[in-house]
């Protein structure tokens, strides 16, 4: 518990930036709102204060300051605020709401429990497939030099086309054909997450030095031999450090597939807040699916110290 | 001596480098009868271990002939024909001691009675009994070896080629293994290959000790030992056992000269 000081502090630390950040990203709207109140601002007059900067009224004005903090539809709202809508969208939405899973049975389209586990769907999906064609190509690059010549530019390449711009033309292609859902967007998440486990297992397995190649030349081992008894068992570490960014990139993948579509899933939440200035919903999404990608990355983490504690190479 | 395990004549063997060619072997000839313990021994680069992985069929010799039980170097190694202990013991970290016995064993398809029996043979005649289900990071250094020593002897094969085995361990473990080797080499009859860059080590095994030199890789001696083949440790004493290391110094230092 050494460790809880430190990782307090920089929450802490983010969190006083944040707020110290609402001020003047909010300063104009709540000028506005304070002088149609009546209160009295310096200068005078919306289209006055377009021009001067943010920094100089709220040097002006110190004494508007603290709604900044509690501004509905804020530029950029304040931690309590997206805290509490958190609250609202999850827990509150599904217990006392109209059509939370208390009272309608099921989960609240309002909710980011029913988003989130479209999202995570998608994600897991996208994630077997990308980690399991990954080990997949791997495996054939590391066989094969026609494959590592061949294959590992295009992998390469398909990962500088950013992916915003790739996915909307996934979806519709795949519409196209009558495939729609869940599949495109996994099959994006995959096309994110298979990348660095390409990367990753081709490193693993070949990993094995010289001489424990040998060792299973000297035993006349074929080729499937060396890929289950050796190549395999040492590619593991270095599977599960691809694994982690893989589950991350997925989820990322995830999200950006359900921005063009709108049928649910946190994509679609952030990109229905950042439509209809709802920038606490916006922010609440976003915190949520960071929550979901720290927890994704400690499960992985957390299969892999069972595992390596399990072939014994960790005490 | 009849007709021998091991038999070179004439090896060549050039690598070609981005420097030029390099000649790791020269006209090495030599033949190893059935039950002898041979030790190479010579500075870095003479070619010693060169040598034992053409005979293991690692390397592919550029020139001569070189045949193992009667075979090329690659049907030998196809068949099975030997066991290769190397400069490190390279135990498979996921797998337990028992585990990394039953590798060669898994590779070669015997039953899974018949892996058990090894197993716990091999385990004995390494003195590692009851550490079968231990991983190797449990193990000291010397313990590790034997392991890996016994992983070599689990399919019988009648060759041992064992590449500067107790090279990276101290000097008392290194005596211990010493001794021990010689009483199973003893007990099992097996024709032994050992690359060493150590005189008295080279001097209290073999039978027979052949000396080598660098640039190009050649053998400049053959010493056939007069020791008996009962060896206490306190043999190193004796006036026998000196003139033998005498002659290797020797014969060592002549190599060089020719440089």
């Amino acid at each position: 518990m050494k460790a809880l000081g430190p990782i307090l502090a920089v929450v802490a630390a983010i969190i006083a930036l944040w707020y110290a950040a609402a001020v003047p990203m909010n300063i104009q709207e709540v000028l506005t709102q304070a002088e149609r109140a009546g209160a009295v601002v310096e200068p005078e007059g919306a289209m006055n204060r377009r021009d001067v900067s943010r920094f100089a009224l709220v040097l002006k004005n110190a004494d508007h300051l603290a709604e900044s903090w509690s501004m509905e539809r804020a530029r950029l709202p304040a931690p309590h605020q997206v805290v509490k809508e958190l609250w609202a969208s999850t827990w509150d939405e599904e217990i006392n709401g109209r059509r939370g899973i208390v009272k309608s049975g099921s989960l609240s389209n309002r909710s980011l429990i029913y988003h989130g586990s479209i999202t995570l769907g998608a994600t897991i999906v996208g994630f077997l497939i990308g980690s399991g064609l990954g080990i997949l190509l791997a495996v054939g690059i590391v066989h094969s030099k026609t494959m590592d010549m061949s294959v590992m530019p295009w992998a390469i390449v398909s990962q500088t086309i950013p992916i915003v711009a790739l996915a909307p033309m996934i979806i519709v292609v795949l519409y196209s054909i009558g495939v729609e859902g869940l599949l495109p967007k996994a099959v994006i998440s995959a096309y994110l997450s298979f990348f660095p486990v390409v990367v990753g297992m081709v490193k693993g397995l070949r990993s094995p030095d010289a001489m424990q190649t040998d060792l299973l030349r000297t035993y006349g081992a074929s080729k499937p031999q060396a890929l289950w008894k050796l190549r395999l068992p040492a590619s593991v570490p270095y599977l599960f450090a691809s694994l982690k960014i893989g589950i991350a990139a997925s989820l990322v993948g995830a999200i950006v597939g359900e921005l063009p579509v709108q049928r649910g899933g946190l994509g679609a939440r952030m990109l229905g807040g950042s439509y209809y200035g709802q920038t606490e919903q916006l922010w609440a999404a976003l915190l949520f699916a960071a929550a979901m990608a720290a927890i994704l990355v400690w499960l992985i983490g957390w299969i892999e110290g069972k595992t390596l504690r399990r072939m014994g190479v960790t005490p | 001596m009849n007709q021998p395990v091991i038999s070179a004549a004439h090896l060549d063997l050039t690598f070609q480098t981005n420097d030029g060619p390099v000649h790791a072997l020269r006209d090495v000839s030599l033949d190893i009868g059935k039950g002898e313990f041979v030790s190479f021994i010579g500075p870095s680069g003479c070619g010693k271990t060169t040598f034992l992985r053409c005979i293991a069929g690692l390397e592919e010799p550029t020139g001569g002939t070189l045949t193992v039980n009667g075979l090329s170097p690659d049907a030998a190694r196809r068949s099975r024909a030997y066991g290769y202990v190397f400069q490190a013991a390279g135990l498979y970290p996921w797998r337990t001691i028992g585990g990394n016995i039953r590798l060669p064993l898994e590779i070669m398809g015997f039953s899974r009675e018949e892996q058990a029996e090894r197993v716990k043979r091999t385990l004995e005649l390494v003195d590692l009994a009851g550490f079968e289900k231990k991983f190797p990071w449990q193990l000291s250094g010397g313990m590790q070896q034997r392991a890996s020593i016994a992983r070599a002897l689990a399919f019988d094969a009648d060759i041992l080629l064992m590449d500067e085995p107790f090279g990276a361990l101290d000097e008392i473990v290194r005596d211990r293994l010493n001794e021990e080797l010689l009483k199973l080499w003893d007990r099992t009859g097996k024709t032994i290959g050992f690359v060493t860059h150590s005189i008295p080590e080279a001097v209290y095994l073999s039978t027979k000790i052949v000396v080598m030199s660098p640039r190009p890789g050649r053998i400049t001696d053959v010493i056939e030992s007069t020791l008996p083949r009962e060896r206490p440790l306190d043999i190193r004493d004796s006036a026998e056992f000196i003139a033998i290391a005498h002659r290797v110094r020797d014969g060592l230092r002549a190599g060089h000269i020719d440089d």
